[in-house]
């Protein structure tokens, strides 16, 4: 049972496709995983099919039909999309950027157990995946911007509770905080940053250059 | 807005192997037996307020080029302007135009009327053209659910869903002005709250505060 979901704001502005690439990435994941929030994202899009619905053309040029009609004529129906194997720990979305399962991340470590692996997206925020050990705290750290940490695998613990697959955190500038990984299984996140973040000690933060966190 | 979108189908919502009840509206008279419970919802779609679900039914159904020209004509010109008010120009907004419109022709076995509108369904795809457009890379989308062939829309959720979509048009054009064009600007501007703070000089908490009282009348609206 999901207990911590995407902000409307998110919601939104994934609907509208402002977000940052590596934004997207992680809203998607999410609604991989919450039927609650796809709904939401759901009516979202309605609004945008509303304004389009309701809202003045542009006249179109009747070479851009034929132009269409052109490419239509030559296409055959696109085949339904495959299932999808739901049973791994990576939702579709995020195996795509992985390039497959949880075996083709190419992790790197980082110190006390803790591995992470950076995912290629676009300017703007950083996605990479976290593999923390059963048990282990996370260095503590503030934020610059906005962090959206999304749980795959395990579960974690902070000031702002317990964290379990399929959960969202979403820390600001404001917040500092320690998660620590839940004792029972090694925990797996998403994390996504529109800035790097801040460690609250000197020698993570030399580090954090190279890091890339 | 989760309460606007009461037919948004839940995995749980079905067991497997369960027989779907489909109430039809009024029954359908022209058209041949149904086949299966997918086209007795399409068929009945036919006589419900929205004739563009009709339309997709006959160019999945029967590849129609007549259904796909009559789409392509109410559509192309929202979808274009839509683009150029995100700030494609005139050329490259038609370039996109035809790519979204083969891909209605290529995905409309894909459409599901119980899930959206079909103008909310092209400007799906149309924002994520645009995207990868400006990106070069796919956007980011959720995992299809597994819907089988045994999870088709009903035709109940079909009517559902278009009555709410035509009534967030209307409570759309019932907003108050600066309100709406807000709205507006956060999905066609293809600005962050940030930059529309920026470009229309009013304070981030304004913005935030008129597209929340919005987003408010909208979801009364609906219920």
């Amino acid at each position: 049972m999901i207990e911590h979901h995407l902000t409307d704001d998110l919601l939104m502005a994934y609907s509208a496709g402002t977000l940052p690439e590596a934004f997207d990435l992680a809203v998607a994941t999410h609604l991989s995983l919450c039927d609650t929030c796809r709904a939401a994202a759901e009516s979202y899009d309605a609004v945008g099919g509303a304004l389009i619905a309701d809202g003045p053309g542009a006249e179109v040029s009747d070479d851009c039909l034929e132009a269409t009609l052109a490419r239509i004529r030559g296409e055959a129906p696109e085949a339904a999309p495959r299932p999808i194997d739901a049973s791994g720990v990576l939702p579709a979305p995020l195996a795509a950027y992985v390039g497959g399962s949880l075996d083709k991340v190419a992790w790197r470590p980082v110190g006390m157990g803790v591995k992470q692996a950076i995912l290629e997206t676009g300017e703007g925020a950083t996605a990479r995946l976290l593999f923390i050990p059963a048990g282990t705290a996370m260095p503590d750290h503030t934020h610059r911007g906005t962090e959206i940490t999304i749980v795959l695998q395990g579960a974690f613990a902070d000031e702002g509770g317990t964290f379990a697959r399929g959960d969202v955190e979403i820390a600001t500038d404001a917040d500092h905080h320690m998660p620590v990984a839940d004792i029972s299984e090694d925990c797996i996140c998403l994390a996504v940053t529109d800035a790097p973040l801040r460690f609250r000690g000197i020698l993570p933060r030399l580090a954090q250059p190279f890091l890339k966190i | 807005m989760p309460d606007m979108l009461r037919n948004a189908q839940r995995v749980e919502d079905f067991e497997p192997g369960a027989p779907i009840p489909v109430e039809l509206p009024h029954p359908p008279r022209h058209e041949p037996a149904a086949r299966s419970v997918h086209d007795a919802g399409m068929t009945a779609a036919k006589g419900l307020p929205d004739p563009w679900t009709g339309r997709l039914h006959d160019i999945r159904e029967n590849r129609s080029e007549a259904a796909f020209v009559a789409v392509f004509e109410h559509f192309a010109p929202r979808v274009k302007a839509f683009l150029m008010k995100s700030g494609s120009d005139a050329a490259l907004a038609e370039e996109i135009v035809q790519d979204v419109m083969t891909t209605v022709w290529r995905k409309s076995h894909l459409f599901d009327p119980a899930r959206a509108s079909v103008a909310t369904w092209i400007f799906t795809i149309a924002r994520n053209r645009r995207i990868d457009t400006i990106r070069r890379t796919r956007r980011p989308e959720p995992e299809d659910l597994p819907w089988g062939p045994d999870h088709e829309p009903d035709a109940t959720d079909i009517l559902g869903l278009q009555q709410d979509s035509a009534k967030l048009v209307d409570a759309l054009k019932t907003l108050p002005e600066k309100q709406r064009l807000l709205i507006e600007k956060a999905y066609f501007g293809d600005l962050s709250h940030r930059e529309i703070a920026a470009e229309t000089g009013l304070p981030l908490g304004t913005i935030k505060s008129r597209i929340r009282l919005a987003l408010d009348r909208l979801r009364h609206a609906m219920t």
